[in-house]
């Protein structure tokens, strides 16, 4: 692991301030589940690295007002377990509850889990310096290096988003549900505050998979906003893994509906584990409004989510898993009272 | 720990900054001692790297800068491990399970993946388990932490770690203290409700040997004796 400076700064502005210091090998550090790993990997090689997690304001979480409000620094087990979270957003509380352990939830915060990495194996496994050998070339890791998992062993790659430099998995369960419910965050820098839609934080790969978020290097999350909406109860996270539990998805779906006796008023669909961001698909939705929901009609909304798709070697399957995963989340989440 | 501790306050008198004895010290560990058990040499080396701490330079550190790293890359750190402070300089790499088994000779965390997938680091950090091996030493500075050493109390063993024996819930025993300081953790939290339950809520703690049905067995038991005490 390279050496780096450590500071803890107590307010966002002093730690602005230090990352201004420190210059753009920099990285800011929170829970540091996804950093520190990918550090010891080699792959992530911060020459400083500022700790925001002694800047309490950013740790409070606010369910009561008109919108719910989530520190960044909130842990995931925190948000879990929040009263109003698991009443009347279950996708929301599900989607955290569904990733990673206790033990990490505890250490992870909710605003650092928006900008997790890939768990792309030659993304992970591939840096030179490391004990595991001959270096895979990884175009999100080494600009221009090439991909190794196009053509490769790509059973976990997307089938959705992906270009011809990557393919890589946006890992998370979290950013698919807020994406669902309409997020957004807020975000400081040197400029003052600003507020992004959740779906403007994510970039494709395109011909620069390095660059995965629209956020400047200083800019810093501060807080994850979700407009208060009645499709939330009839609401959940659907999450397909190689095991029952405590894996990252393969295939996973994020749904709430507003039904009308039988009709669909309104739908949300977001998919995780196929895609090279947290994906949306309106297609999906609009397919579904003023019609009645039956295991029919849910299986023509998973496909109708998964028309664009293209497989790679062996991840064809994703394609059929994917659709009726978001058949089997809106049956779910059909059935739970409004 | 207690004896620990003097050995180290000891060992500081008996050696310089550079830790030139450390060498030493450690062919001295690998010779084949009679009496000497593998555990004991390990953490009497642990110790001896420990001791070239210099108490004094890291406190006096921590009052000037807290919680940053000074010019030559050190940092200071305060922690209470299961009860006991302790004053330590270290390089920002280091991580808390590193800490613990290499410079305060704690070893009965263990280090499985050393990437947060196994559970095997297990400790309790303000109370909360988390994997000390994904923990910034840097971050447990002015924190409580409990580790598998410190859960027995007045000699007795903890409700958990009497329920591991009494359903011979372990074979090898490598995942054991994570498992452990998991499931007092899975407890306390409430999500001990039932068998489902305590799966889900144990299944960051993995288990080579296959030993669940003996884990999941023994913490409903223990949920019980808990509840009593």
């Amino acid at each position: 692991m390279q050496r780096f400076s450590y500071v803890r700064p107590k307010s966002v502005e002093d730690a602005l301030a230090a990352f201004a210091a420190a210059g753009p090998a920099a990285r800011y550090i929170a829970g540091g589940t996804t950093l520190y790993d990918l550090m010891k990997l080699n792959v992530e090689r911060p020459h400083a690295i500022i700790d925001v997690t002694a800047i309490q304001a950013l740790g409070e979480v606010n369910t009561s007002g008109e919108v719910l409000r989530f520190g960044a620094l909130a842990t995931m087990s925190a948000v879990a377990t929040d009263q109003t979270v698991s009443r009347d957003y279950p996708v929301l509380a599900e989607a955290l509850w569904k990733a990673a352990s206790q033990q990490l939830r505890n250490m992870a915060t909710v605003g650092g889990n928006l900008l997790q990495r890939t768990r792309c194996m030659y993304f992970r496994n591939g840096a030179s310096g490391v004990s595991t050998g001959n270096a895979y070339p990884c175009n999100k890791r080494e600009p221009g290096s090439g991909c190794a998992a196009i053509g490769g062993l790509d059973r976990g790659q997307a089938v959705l988003g992906q270009s011809s430099a990557c393919t890589a998995v946006s890992p998370g369960d979290w950013p698919v549900a807020l994406m669902a419910m309409d997020a957004s965050v807020e975000v400081q820098s040197f400029q003052g505050k600003r507020s992004l839609r959740l779906v403007d934080l994510y970039r494709l790969p395109g011909s620069t998979p390095h660059l995965e978020f629209t956020l400047k290097p200083e800019e810093i999350i501060t807080a994850i906003i979700v407009p208060k909406s009645a499709l939330g109860k009839r609401s959940t996270y659907h999450k397909i893994r190689d095991r029952e539990s405590y894996a990252f998805a393969l295939a996973s779906a994020a749904v709430a509906l507003e039904l009308e006796g039988q009709l669909v008023r309104q739908a949300r669909i977001a998919l995780g584990g196929v895609a090279t961001r947290p994906w949306r698909s309106v297609v999906a939705e609009r397919s579904l409004i003023g019609r009645r929901l039956t295991p029919e009609t849910a299986l023509a909304a998973g496909r109708a989510a998964f028309a664009g798709a293209k497989a790679g070697r062996h991840n064809a399957y994703k394609i059929e898993l994917g659709a009726r995963t978001v058949a089997d989340a809106l049956l779910l989440a059909s059935q739970r009272p409004a | 720990m207690k004896l620990a501790k003097k050995e180290c306050m000891s060992s500081t008198e008996a050696l310089d900054e550079s830790g030139g004895a450390v060498m030493g010290a450690s062919t001295q560990d690998s010779s084949p001692t009679a009496g000497i058990s593998r555990r004991g040499a390990l953490a009497a080396s642990a110790l001896l790297a420990g001791a070239v701490i210099p108490l004094a330079r890291a406190e006096a550190r921590t009052a000037a800068s807290r919680s940053s790293s000074d010019i030559d890359g050190h940092l200071a750190v305060n922690i209470t491990v299961n009860g006991e402070r302790a004053a330590v300089s270290i390089d920002p790499r280091t991580s808390l399970l590193d800490l613990l088994r290499e410079r305060l000779g704690l070893t009965g965390a263990k280090k499985g993946c050393d990437h947060g997938q196994c559970g095997a680091c297990t400790v309790h950090v303000e109370g909360k388990r988390v994997a000390s091996c994904l923990t910034l030493a840097a971050k447990a500075d002015g924190t409580n932490v409990v580790t598998i050493e410190g859960l027995s109390m007045n000699g007795r063993l903890h409700p958990v770690q009497q329920a591991f024996i009494d359903h011979d819930a372990l074979q090898c025993g490598y995942c054991t203290p994570g498992q452990i300081m998991a499931a007092v953790a899975c407890v306390q939290e409430g999500n001990a409700t039932s068998r489902d339950r305590i799966r889900e809520y144990m299944s960051g703690n993995i288990c080579r040997c296959g030993a669940y049905v003996g884990i999941v067995a023994a913490i409903e038991d223990a949920v019980v004796k808990m509840g009593r005490n």
